[in-house]
């Protein structure tokens, strides 16, 4: 619905260089630079990150719950895809 | 003591102090809740800026005072900042104004302050103009939003234009010891910043499409105590509970 | 195989599971939760005006940087708050509009005014400490965004309740006049912060809802009860005199028997004739009205941005 606020950000912050950036919350501006500013003031006050991103809300796809099942259960099951699947032989070192 | 540095290092921290105090006011009160918070924001800076030069101040003076003493004990004749730090706030587009030049201002002074031979003033300019760059993209990009909105924020954007100009002039003043300590490397003289910060705002007024005023007499005083009749509420307000209780600490 | 929306619900609840805004919920947990979230929200928002109204004021340069910080971190836990309401389908709009027109409550404590420096720290000490109180346990509440808001705000709420004791302490160990003035800050907002649990049990029983959704695991006199305990040795410490003349320590119960606040007080409040509820207002409502022409400059050029940008 419009909304006089503005549309919806969310934003992620990114705590350190090299580390993936984190769901943090959102809020809500007119505009990027607006946006970018109002998540700079309301999520990193302490120091929380060095690097932001926002997306407004409308442009974010997600998976729905009802999904879960068919999207993301088969997965379990492979679990040659994790590493511990896997037996390094000794002598070899870390892998 | 050296007196030029003193009053040197009053009239940065009393630019600071006063336009702080000024901003303050907006809190919990702001158009829109993000907005309270980036103005709040902004004050925090100003004020902390401001208690790092009092500090400095005060520790040049030698006579024991504290930087609450300064802020809290100097009379209006006392003070030593810039008129428009004192002005009222007006309307969101007035104070955002008055940010933009400020702020444009203090961009300049603070970057050519960072390499002062004096070690303090260098290292709280080093602090400040991180502090000052996201202010400056702030307020210029509302003067941007008002300048380019409705109708109704061009107007109200031209009226703090008409009020504001006349104390722009104030920024570049200099002063005699100013140009010697800025020879010695110390002190950024004013008037050296008028031309760049000129050019930096007046691109800034063409693009928001804002007039600058056929009458561009400038106002002056400020930098010798002599203010508006704004400086005496704002520091009766500022100043109530310490003189109330002088032997009271806080 | 179809599948019972209400069973995945409950069965979520049962094992503790955190239900995320794309969840099927029931009608009654989704008001709930709108009315609850929103008006935290609101409070935070309101709390900011008797704080705020001592920024100008405040004695130290130290002491205003402080409580600019601490004004500024209520106005962010509202805006966390009005978003994690959003997500269940309502709008800020609705929710601002609902504050202004006086239907949405807010914390009945911000209706009291400060009139000295010390309410200053009676504020931070006091209320902060209760409404820490009433929120700890809402970090692992059931709806996810409310819990998540709830951690972040706990985590910066203790530095008010820190600030405001150190106000306290100052003036308790200051000059005459300072003691003095901290005492008539205790005397007054004592029993205001005691209402903040809400009325008595016998009044407000928990439901079985708030329980089952953990919105609340304690009732409301016993964290009142839990408040007095922990705040008594704090007043204390202070050399300060609780206003309560029959507070007694109960060795049976190993606590403080305490008078209730006035009850009748508390409801007249509630109901808008507190000493502040029509300043309030009229401050949120300016503050509103005054912003709209910035609003709209900011949907305009927000909106011209996007033309161009799509152009």
């Amino acid at each position: 619905m419009a909304d006089s606020q503005g549309p919806m950000w969310e934003v992620f912050v990114q705590k350190k260089a090299g580390q993936p950036f984190v769901h943090c919350g959102n809020l809500h501006a007119y505009d990027k630079e607006m946006a970018l500013q109002n998540a700079r003031d309301l999520y990193t006050r302490r120091g929380e990150g060095m690097a932001l991103w926002v997306v407004q809300s409308s442009n974010i796809v997600s998976s729905s719950p009802e999904d879960i099942g068919s999207f993301f259960e088969p997965s379990n099951d492979k679990i040659f895809r994790h590493p511990t699947f896997y037996q390094i032989p000794d002598g070899v070192g870390h892998m | 003591m050296s007196s030029a540095l003193y009053n040197y290092t009053l009239k940065l921290a009393d630019d600071k102090l006063v336009l702080a105090q000024r901003l303050s006011a907006w809190t919990g009160h702001g158009p829109f809740l993000e907005e309270d918070l980036a103005l709040t924001n902004i004050a925090l800076d100003l004020f902390g800026t401001a208690k790092s030069l009092l500090e400095y101040a005060a520790k040049i003076e030698g006579k024991g005072r504290t930087e609450d003493d300064l802020a809290f004990f100097r009379n209006e004749r006392q003070f030593t900042n810039c008129l428009i730090c004192e002005q009222d706030n007006g309307d969101y587009a007035k104070t955002i104004l008055r940010q933009a030049f400020t702020d444009s201002f203090d961009y300049l002074l603070y970057n050519q302050l960072a390499k002062s031979k004096d070690e303090t003033l260098a290292g709280i300019a080093a602090k400040a103009i991180k502090e000052i760059t996201y202010h400056k993209r702030h307020s210029h990009s509302w003067v941007n939003r008002f300048g380019n909105g409705t109708d109704e924020s061009k107007m109200r954007l031209q009226n703090a234009m008409n009020e504001l100009w006349r104390f722009t002039g104030e920024f570049f003043e200099t002063t005699d010891d100013d140009k010697e300590l800025s020879k010695q490397g110390i002190a950024v003289d004013f008037s050296t910043l008028k031309g760049a910060w000129e050019k930096e705002i007046l691109t800034l007024l063409q693009t928001a499409n804002v007039a600058i005023p056929l009458d561009a007499y400038m106002q002056t005083g400020g930098r010798k105590g002599i203010h508006t009749e704004h400086l005496g509420f704002l520091l009766s307000e500022m100043q109530v509970l310490p003189r109330m209780l002088p032997d009271a600490k806080w | 195989m179809s599948v019972n929306v209400e069973e995945v619900f409950e069965s979520k609840l049962a094992k503790n599971d955190i239900i995320e805004p794309k969840d099927w919920m029931p009608d009654n947990y989704r008001k709930h939760l709108i009315r609850q979230i929103s008006q935290h929200a609101h409070s935070e928002v309101v709390g900011m005006l008797p704080e705020g109204n001592w920024i100008t004021r405040a004695p130290s340069l130290r002491a205003k940087l402080v409580l600019l910080a601490k004004v500024q971190d209520e106005g962010g836990h509202g805006l966390y708050l009005y978003t994690a309401a959003e997500s269940l389908g309502i709008s800020r709009d609705e929710m601002l509009d609902a504050l202004h027109t006086g239907k949405a409550k807010y914390s009945s404590i911000f209706n009291y005014p400060t009139l000295t420096w010390a309410d200053i720290g009676a504020i931070g000490w006091l209320v902060d400490g209760a409404a820490i109180m009433n929120q700890v346990m809402l970090q692992r509440t059931s709806y996810g965004p409310y819990a998540r808001a709830m951690v972040r705000i706990c985590k910066e709420e203790s530095f008010h309740q820190r600030q405001g004791y150190e106000v306290m302490t100052k003036l308790s160990f200051g000059t005459p006049e300072q003691k003095e003035m901290a005492q008539d800050a205790l005397n007054r907002w004592w029993y205001p912060t005691l209402m903040m649990f809400g009325p008595p049990d016998v009044e407000s029983p928990n439901s079985d809802n708030a329980i089952k959704w953990r919105i609340k695991r304690e009732t409301n006199d016993q964290l009142r009860q839990r408040f007095v305990n922990q705040t008594i040795p704090q007043i204390e410490y202070l050399g300060l005199t609780c206003p309560d003349k029959s507070l007694k320590w109960n060795e049976a119960k190993k606590g403080y028997d305490f008078s209730e606040p006035n009850w009748v007080e508390f409801k007249s409040v509630i109901h808008g004739n507190g000493p502040c509820n029509k300043e309030r207002l009229v401050a949120r409502n300016k503050a509103h009205k005054d912003g709209e022409w910035v609003r709209a400059a900011a949907a305009e050029y927000g909106r011209k941005q996007n033309e161009s940008a799509a152009a």
